[in-house]
């Protein structure tokens, strides 16, 4: 998988290697994130899914490095064209952000200052990352607003978040995000707060500008829909572990993690309508008490003794993409065991 | 790439009665609930774990104590001069700390037992350690009845305030406005000069006991400090109003005194103690204010303000008089606002993680 | 009410909810939060409300439960008006069930507590022990674990406390239940296990719901029936298979598009019609059909008229002006 997508120079725009954040909370150290890799090419655009405390978030925190206070990435690489940014000083990571690799969150409310207008705060940003005028910022402040389909920019220029729709404010987030044209862009459940046509909106604006302007895309949400219509590439979480990770159709037609399929089970779609769903049994993950074994176990309906005591291994599965399940070893339908440092 | 595709490592070494079926108990095992703590014992938890909190739990404690157990072993009174051997000593005026004055010098000499003077004596031969401690339980008592006083009034003005709505609501925060507009310290003194005169004349036991100055007191507080509370309690109930579980027992059919009661009241609860716990300190301060400026509880009785001014007149010869209720004072009011602190830390839910 | 179909459990006609707004200090404007919705509910039958947020879908849901009092329009239950009654027997036979399980139930209560208010409020039990019991056999019914009974709210998640919540509701046994986006809070991989739920209980209770819901995945799964709001009024109803297969309503289709299908390949083959702009404020509707300023269709007389709903053949109802 690795070798076939790289880039010309050989090098991946963006990899995390066996990343570990955890939290120091008054309960204990929480391992929210718990030995994650992935790979992210240039362009091409990754969905990280999982439901609430699955990490998925948290992975996106930790490459931005904007952890709150309690957090910290405890062992593992993030390598940016080959730099591992984990080492970087706050100065070098504030040059990372914005120009190298954006975010922009699920609430678009309490994403924006609202005492200035929002032509102020997208021109501000642009002064920060660039030796721009005024005017020349107030210009690409315009020239974004028309980027990211808001309709009349001069005059939205001078209003304030208050007086925009969630959708148009998460339109300037993006507009906000792209200002120094990031190689990566991090989008946080961004339209998890949208109602249904304004998400449509929303991701057919991130898809055409990823065209635009070549950019990578993480997306990380809790909606597998959103993500089969995104993503090239899926990461699926649970408990802060990757259960699977391949291309888009590797994880919606032939899922190798009994939690993908579960999921995918669970979820009504066009086919099983007129069937009763097939749920996931029990209750969601509690990080502060995390089994011994595979995260998932005392869900899954086909848990094993082995489940229950050791953390699967990252297997190759036969057509080529990842998963971490006993079943597979079980079945013994996979290739080979990936070591965690690779 | 990733991975060399080496030989299967795994395969070779399967156990197969590890790849059975886990069974339900066994995955139920997995799947523990974190013990059960209630709102209560998790926030005692977290107050226990703040130094400052613990601390001052324990600075109060303290002191209370002392308030019951001294009188009861030092054989003085606050009100009385000294007597040695049953008879009144003049000479002890004045006296420092665990000073003996001559003629209770005298009476150990010949073979007799006096009780330490542990803070002196004041100016009229008085032991000082005695007065403090009255004065420390006249302050408290005055804090803590002024306090109550003022969640009573605070919390049923705020609470019809607030669960009616409306119109009423906005009458009433009015009246609010109006109230806290009012220069207090200005209120308290024509307060007190006026129920002076007119409660000079009332028969009342109580009344004549306490004092009038005293009973002033709690007429200004309960007069004008409420309004704080009131304000808290309406917002708070206006928040928890807002909330859908009332919107829920609505839909049950709960009447509207059920919901006050088993819905809004505990929920605002922590909120008014909180607050309650603050308002003892600033009704002590505003009663050692008041006491020494001569407004407070009238001669002999000792309040800690009182004690500070009359201990002013000799402050350049004996400083410890006034450093004694001053430092009462600066502990209690300390003691009181960092646990009313540490218990918004611990039990106010909107500072929760 | 109208006595054609006599087994309607819950009808309303024409419901009005309109909210005065202050919009400056003396000028208040009316917020028409619903404006002349009607629409029928049998026995043991599942009407499913979608529309976007705002379209004031859980303002007639409460409103029928006459949590608000309706501004116009009338509320039949089971054959008698309801409207202006006192409804506390009333709040026996209807019951409701909230989008947020976090801030519907006090923090302050027991579980038990909490699915014992109902038989408290309407004094259903005789002793302390048949209350108990009761309460451990509703318990049993969602699905909650007996010894979790004394436990406070703040220890379960969010699809156990959604059973909380509806375990309240049925304490009644209530012939209809409201349930305001009961799922949409809740991870997707619990999602199935209340919406199965409901299904359960509606086979072994025959309650009739009212599901108020923003995905249309879900309200097709669960429903009978489908209304699509928008804007307070009613665009379209049809029955569920129907509605989705063969959707009227420009609004309903482009609605339909918008869901993202989990589906990699449905989803590179769609066609979206993505809607321009963005939902009107209610305090400042268009003249007309309120969808107009957002459909490809308009035409002037959509700008003078407000189409109401007709049939169009196997009870599927369309508020348009285009045929």
């Amino acid at each position: 998988m690795a070798d076939l997508n790289k880039n010309k120079s050989g090098v991946p725009l963006l990899q995390v290697i066996d990343l570990h954040t955890s939290f120091t909370t008054d309960n204990g150290e929480v391992q929210a994130v718990n030995g994650v890799s992935f790979t992210l090419e240039e362009g091409k655009t990754l969905g990280i899914v999982g439901e609430s405390g699955s990490g998925k978030s948290v992975t996106a925190y930790s490459i931005m490095q904007i952890l709150e206070k309690n957090g910290h990435i405890s062992q593992g690489k993030i390598l940016y064209k080959g730099e591992d940014i984990t080492h970087y000083s706050e100065k070098q990571m504030q040059d990372f952000r914005g120009k190298k690799c954006s975010i922009i969150f699920q609430d678009p409310m309490t994403s924006l200052n609202p005492v200035y207008t929002i032509g102020n705060q997208i021109s501000e940003a642009i002064l920060i990352h660039s030796n721009k005028t005024k005017e020349q910022a107030k210009e690409a402040t315009i020239r974004m607003l028309e980027l990211v389909g808001i309709n009349d920019p001069q005059k939205r220029f001078k209003q304030y978040p208050h007086e925009l729709s969630g959708g148009m404010r998460q339109r300037i987030m993006i507009a906000m995000a792209l200002v120094s044209e990031p190689d990566i862009l991090i989008a946080d459940e961004p339209t998890t707060a949208l109602d249904v046509t304004i998400q449509a909106q929303i991701l057919e604006l991130m898809q055409e500008l990823q065209q635009k302007l070549n950019m990578a895309i993480i997306i990380v949400t809790h909606d597998l829909g959103v993500i089969a219509q995104m993503a090239d590439e899926i990461v699926v979480m649970y408990g802060g572990r990757i259960c699977e990770r391949g291309t888009a159709d590797h994880i919606f037609y032939s899922p190798a993690h009994e939690y993908t399929k579960g999921l995918l089970r669970s979820i009504p779609s066009v086919e099983n309508m007129k069937q009763k769903l097939v749920p996931i049994a029990g209750t969601p993950i509690n990080l502060l008490n995390m089994p011994k074994g595979c995260a998932f176990c005392a869900r899954c309906d086909n848990a094993m003794k082995i489940c229950l005591e050791e953390v699967p291994p990252e297997l190759k599965m036969p057509d080529g993409h990842y998963a971490s399940c006993w079943m597979n070893v079980k079945n013994n339908n996979y290739v080979s065991e990936v070591s965690a440092n690779e | 790439m990733d991975t060399a595709p080496n030989k299967n490592p795994l395969s070779l070494q399967i156990d197969v009665s590890r790849f059975e079926k886990a069974t339900d108990e066994e995955k139920r095992q997995q799947d523990v609930m974190s013990e059960s703590t209630t709102f209560f014992k998790d926030g005692m938890r977290k107050l226990m774990k703040n130094p400052l909190a613990v601390g001052s739990i324990v600075v109060l404690v303290l002191i209370i104590l002392t308030i019951i157990i001294a009188p009861l072993v030092v054989p003085y009174s606050y009100s009385d001069i000294i007597k040695v051997n049953g008879k009144r000593d003049k000479s002890a005026k004045n006296l420092a700390p665990f000073e003996y004055s001559k003629q209770e010098q005298k009476f150990i000499d010949e073979g007799g037992k006096v009780f330490p003077h542990i803070m002196g004596t004041d100016s009229m031969c008085r032991d000082y350690f005695i007065r403090v401690v009255e004065g420390t339980k006249i302050s408290l008592t005055v804090g803590l009845f002024a306090s109550i006083l003022v969640l009573i009034i605070g919390v049923l003005y705020g609470s019809i305030s607030g669960y009616m709505g409306g119109k009423v609501d906005l009458i009433m925060m009015r009246i609010v406005d109006i109230i806290y507009s009012l220069p207090d310290m200005l209120i308290i003194i024509l307060l007190s000069v006026v129920l002076n005169e007119t409660l000079a004349q009332s028969n009342s036991k109580i009344i004549q006991s306490l004092g009038t100055n005293m009973v002033s007191i709690f007429v200004v507080f309960g007069l004008l400090y409420w309004v704080g509370m009131a304000r808290l309690v309406r917002g708070e109930i206006l928040k928890i109003k807002s909330n859908e579980y009332i919107l829920a027992a609505q839909a049950v059919g709960a009447p509207s005194g059920r919901i006050i009661r088993t819905h809004i009241i505990p929920n605002c609860i922590s909120v008014i103690i909180i607050t309650t716990a603050l308002q003892i300190p600033s009704a002590i301060f505003t009663e050692s204010f008041l006491s020494f400026v001569g407004m407070g509880v009238k001669a002999p009785m000792p309040s800690l303000g009182s004690l500070a001014n009359a201990a002013r007149e000799g402050l350049q010869s004996y400083p410890m008089q006034l450093v004694f209720p001053a430092v009462t004072i600066v502990l209690i009011v300390l003691a009181f606002n960092l646990l009313g602190d540490g218990l918004r830390d611990a039990f106010d839910p909107k500072l929760r993680r | 009410m109208s006595n054609e179909n006599t087994k309607c459990l819950v009808e309303v006609q024409d419901l009005q909810q309109h909210f005065p707004i202050k919009t400056g200090f003396f000028s208040k404007t009316l917020l028409k939060a619903v404006d002349g919705v009607s629409f029928r509910i049998n026995p043991g039958e599942t009407l499913g409300l979608v529309g976007e947020s705002g379209c004031g879908k859980t303002t007639v849901g409460r409103t029928l439960l006459r949590l608000y009092k309706p501004t116009g329009g009338k509320i039949y239950f089971d054959g008698t008006e309801v409207t202006d009654r006192n409804m506390h027997s009333y709040r026996k036979e209807m019951q409701m069930v909230f989008q947020d399980p976090y801030s519907s139930l006090d923090p302050r209560m027991t579980v038990e507590d909490i699915i014992g208010e109902p038989l408290d409020v309407h004094k259903l039990y005789k002793s302390k022990g048949e209350r108990r019991d009761k309460i451990l056999e509703l318990m049993g019914l969602v699905g909650l674990n007996a010894e979790h009974a004394t436990r406070y709210v703040h220890e379960f998640s969010g699809g156990q406390r959604q059973r909380i919540g509806i375990a309240r509701a049925l304490a009644v046994n209530p012939r209809f239940i409201v349930c305001d986006e009961p799922v949409s809070a809740l991870d997707v991989s619990i999602q199935a296990q209340v919406i199965n739920m409901f299904e359960e209980l509606q086979e072994k209770l025959g309650v009739a719901y009212l599901f108020i819901a923003h995905d249309l995945l879900v309200v097709h799964h669960i429903s009978d029936r489908i209304a699509v709001m928008y804007l307070g009024r009613i665009v379209e109803t049809a029955d569920a298979d129907e509605l989705n297969d063969n959707p009227m309503h420009p609004y309903t289709l482009s609605l339909l598009s918008a869901v993202p299908i989990p589906d990699p390949e449905t989803a590179r083959a769609q066609k979206r019609i993505i809607l321009e702009g963005d939902v009107p404020s209610p305090l400042n509707m268009p003249s007309g059909c309120a969808f107009r300023t957002r459909c490809r269709y308009a035409t002037e007389q959509c700008a003078r008229e407000c189409p109401q709903l007709t049939d169009r053949g196997n009870g599927h109802m369309v508020a348009c002006w285009n045929k």
